[in-house]
């Protein structure tokens, strides 16, 4: 039986892409995956005993060596923000290649706190800062210092000691160009980098707090219980930054979420599943459960999202114990089917997610696709004809080019780059200042500007020609061509518009990355945690592939 | 150093800073790159361009035909835009001459695509530089300043035929040495090494 990927206007609607979860294809879960025989090692760990000072990590294998290289500072409690507008940090981190000599430590010492205002080298792959969650640090400490284990629920409603405020990497402030490192076999898959930055983070944490621990009461401190530290991850703040990645990196989206739609079309097209494979679904369902109870929010958005989530999940629940349906042939096209019908997309998704887990041989080759050579296709295949991208428009856009751009709704929003942090920003077109300046980032509009512009062309007038007179739209005729050979390259839907929900943006990519319990502050920000449930570096040669579902939390 | 990454994203910004769209600010964003990691002078001369424009006038060349001219420099980036949007028709002319280009070393690295989307080298020549753009894998030149250039008074362009740079007799004697890593087959093997039938007939 043939199944048709699923089709990219559907699949392709920002409110449908907010709702993607973690899966097998994320980029933590492949991190680990991938160096999980790699030999970890602290390298140097020279802490006050406050905390403060240097700390040296690394994955080895071979003659390859990545080193995560950590900075604690002192910063006052009225400095700590997790806003990208900040300029201290309670740490701050650098990966670098290979082992760094005294004089590399002494040069980034000077920058790598410093972030977007320092400079770092070629030799540099990844940097990042993160912030204390005060409240649980503090916990913790006391607790172990006191010769007690902290308290799980508390814990627990947090989640991890420490939350990142941005992680970067590609050629970044200096950073090493993705090109000087992209033939390493290792690190063939998206922010493979950036994931060994934050998984090795997350141990700085738990050792700094045991140091500080056993500082203040050498006598009576212990260290944090091991199962504690499974369950504890690394939080993150993700603001609008990251939402114009997806839109500026079609090809790139392209290839998520074609791995995605591939795996769930060839799982759905598996005629008999075998009783382990249906086991490890069921038991890998069963167990999420957990995360979602323990997934808090404040946002009345997510909240009713994540009681959806319940609600739909109990009723597949039901299902599956009562319809039998893994006696049918292809129980999983069957499965899909009936989720499609009778659920919303949040469970859907999360369901299309849990398929995946017994099906390493069909994961396992896409995590390798999901790069991409952009450059290749940038240039404009200028001898293709006016007809030619009527036709691609009219097959690949037709959603968007059924919104309305005269009504002032649809153009309510433009995004543009701050001037004091030179980051990405959203603002009303109506109110605020600065829309002459606005990013080339709504897409739906300039596309059905494009589709108007070419109606009283000539079929047979070529694409170079037609850009004598329009190259304004140069950029979106470039999008035209890309979408035409890559099917799930653009969103369809309108990113100025005045329902756009951005954090849909942010958690899409943030899905892929492999991100957990979402937490929405507002339309434009949420808090995340990443490998919560994780094993720990020495629990990596015995790693459990479903390690995600494991967290007690 | 500033890593090309951090080059393309100020280079199209600068670029869309200064008036130019985003499509082209896109391009140039690419272009110098591609220059920088060439080691060509690219930002030091887009730099003094963009510098330029507040006090002077540049032509847009857009339709571009077999000769060139304008007593008004022409604009390095338009000129450069629209050759490599027309370059498909314009491989046709086999020779292009343009009078009063300013900063041409912006203008090499569309050349540099245009040779990858038509599938033939490109040369171009200014004063006693010389420049050969190989289907933008590299650019091999005689070119080896760090220095701005503002201006080049005449600069032709050639599409170079998908010609070998070797003789027959160069090539026969190198088959033939290469002939000595065969291995001469018996009878039997003629039949059977191949792995396939005889006759197709069937």
């Amino acid at each position: 039986m043939q199944v048709s990927l699923r089709e990219p206007k559907k699949i392709m609607k920002l409110a449908k892409l907010g709702c993607f979860h973690q899966s097998k294809l994320s980029f933590l879960r492949s991190f680990l995956k991938e160096f999980k025989n790699w030999k970890y090692n602290r390298d140097l760990f020279d802490l006050d005993e406050n905390g403060y000072g240097r700390a040296v990590y690394s994955f080895s294998k071979n003659k390859r060596i990545y080193s995560l290289i950590c900075f604690a500072n002192k910063i006052d409690d009225t400095e700590r923000s997790d806003r990208v507008i900040a300029t201290k940090w309670d740490a701050a981190f650098t990966l670098h290649d290979g082992i760094p000599a005294k004089k590399d430590l002494d040069r980034l010492s000077n920058n790598v706190p410093k972030q977007e205002v320092g400079r770092m080298s070629y030799k540099e792959l990844t940097l990042s800062r993160a912030n204390k969650s005060v409240r649980i640090f503090n916990h913790v400490v006391e607790c172990l210092s006191n010769g007690k284990q902290p308290d799980k629920d508390k814990i627990s409603e947090v989640g991890y000691l420490y939350r990142t405020t941005a992680v970067y990497g590609s050629g970044k402030f200096g950073l090493a160009d993705r090109f000087r490192i992209k033939n390493r076999n290792e690190i063939f898959g998206p922010f493979r980098l950036e994931m060994m930055l934050v998984y090795l983070v997350r141990q700085f944490t738990f050792d700094q707090v045991n140091h500080i621990a056993k500082n203040k009461n050498p006598k009576k401190a212990i260290t944090l219980d091991e199962n504690i530290c499974r369950n504890l991850g690394i939080g993150n703040s993700t603001g609008l930054g990251m939402a114009p990645f997806i839109v500026n990196h079609p090809t790139l989206l392209n290839n998520w979420i074609l791995a995605r739609e591939t795996v769930l079309k060839k799982i759905r097209e598996i005629k008999n599943v075998n009783l382990k494979n249906q086991n490890i679904f069921k038991t890998c369902l069963k167990k999420s459960l957990g995360n979602i109870s323990s997934w808090s929010t404040e946002s009345d958005f997510q909240k009713k999202k994540i009681l959806n989530l319940n609600e739909d999940l109990n009723k597949f629940l039901k299902f599956l114990d009562e319809s039998n349906i893994f006696d049918k042939n292809y129980a999983f096209n069957e499965i899909y089917l009936w989720c499609e019908k009778n659920l919303k997309d949040e469970c859907i998704e999360y369901i299309v997610s849990m398929m995946m887990e017994p099906f390493d041989d069909i994961v396992e080759p896409h995590i390798y696709k999901m790069s991409s050579d952009e450059d290749k296709y940038f240039t404009i295949p200028t001898d293709r004809t006016v007809e030619d991208l009527r036709s691609i428009l009219e097959q690949k856009y037709s959603d968007i080019l059924k919104i309305d751009f005269s009504k002032t709704n649809s153009n309510k929003n433009f995004w543009f780059i701050s001037k004091n942090k030179e980051e990405p920003r959203l603002a009303d077109r109506f109110i605020d200042e600065g829309s002459d300046l606005e990013q080339p980032l709504a897409i739906a509009r300039d596309i059905c500007l494009l589709y108007s512009r070419i109606s009283n062309k000539k079929n047979s007038l070529n694409i170079g020609r037609f850009l004598l007179e329009n190259n304004d739209l140069r950029h979106v005729i470039r999008r035209a061509f890309i979408t035409e050979k890559f099917p799930y390259a653009e969103i369809q839907d309108n990113t100025i518009g005045s329902e756009l929900m951005a954090i849909d943006m942010l958690r899409l990519k943030l899905s892929f990355f492999g991100a957990v319990k979402f937490d929405p502050r507002s339309d434009k920000w949420l808090r995340i945690s990443m490998f919560q449930g994780a094993p720990l570096p020495q629990d990596l040669k015995s790693f459990d592939d479903h390690w995600i579902y494991n967290s007690l939390n | 150093m500033r890593s090309f990454s951090e080059i393309d994203t100020v280079v199209k910004r600068a670029t869309k800073g200064v008036g130019f769209n985003w499509g082209v600010a896109e391009e140039v964003g690419k272009n110098i790159k591609l220059l920088e990691m060439f080691g060509l002078p690219g930002l030091k001369n887009l730099n003094d361009y963009f510098n330029s424009l507040k006090s002077k006038k540049f032509q847009n060349l857009t339709f571009i035909s077999n000769h060139n001219q304008s007593k008004i420099p022409y604009c390095p980036i338009i000129s450069g835009i629209s050759f490599l949007d027309q370059v498909n028709e314009l491989k046709e002319l086999i020779n292009i001459k343009i009078e009063n280009m300013s900063y041409p070393i912006l203008f090499l690295p569309f050349l540099s695509r245009a040779s990858e989307v038509i599938g033939k080298k490109i040369s171009f020549k200014f004063d006693e530089n010389i420049f050969l753009f190989n289907f933008n894998q590299n650019i091999y030149s005689n070119y080896f300043s760090n220095k701005i250039l503002e201006n080049a008074k005449l600069t032709e362009i050639n599409f170079i035929e998908n010609n070998n740079t070797f003789s027959q007799e160069e090539w026969d004697n190198l088959y033939k040495l290469s002939t000595n890593t065969f291995v001469e087959e018996s009878d039997e093997l003629k039949k059977s090494a191949a792995g396939a039938g005889l006759t197709d007939n069937d």
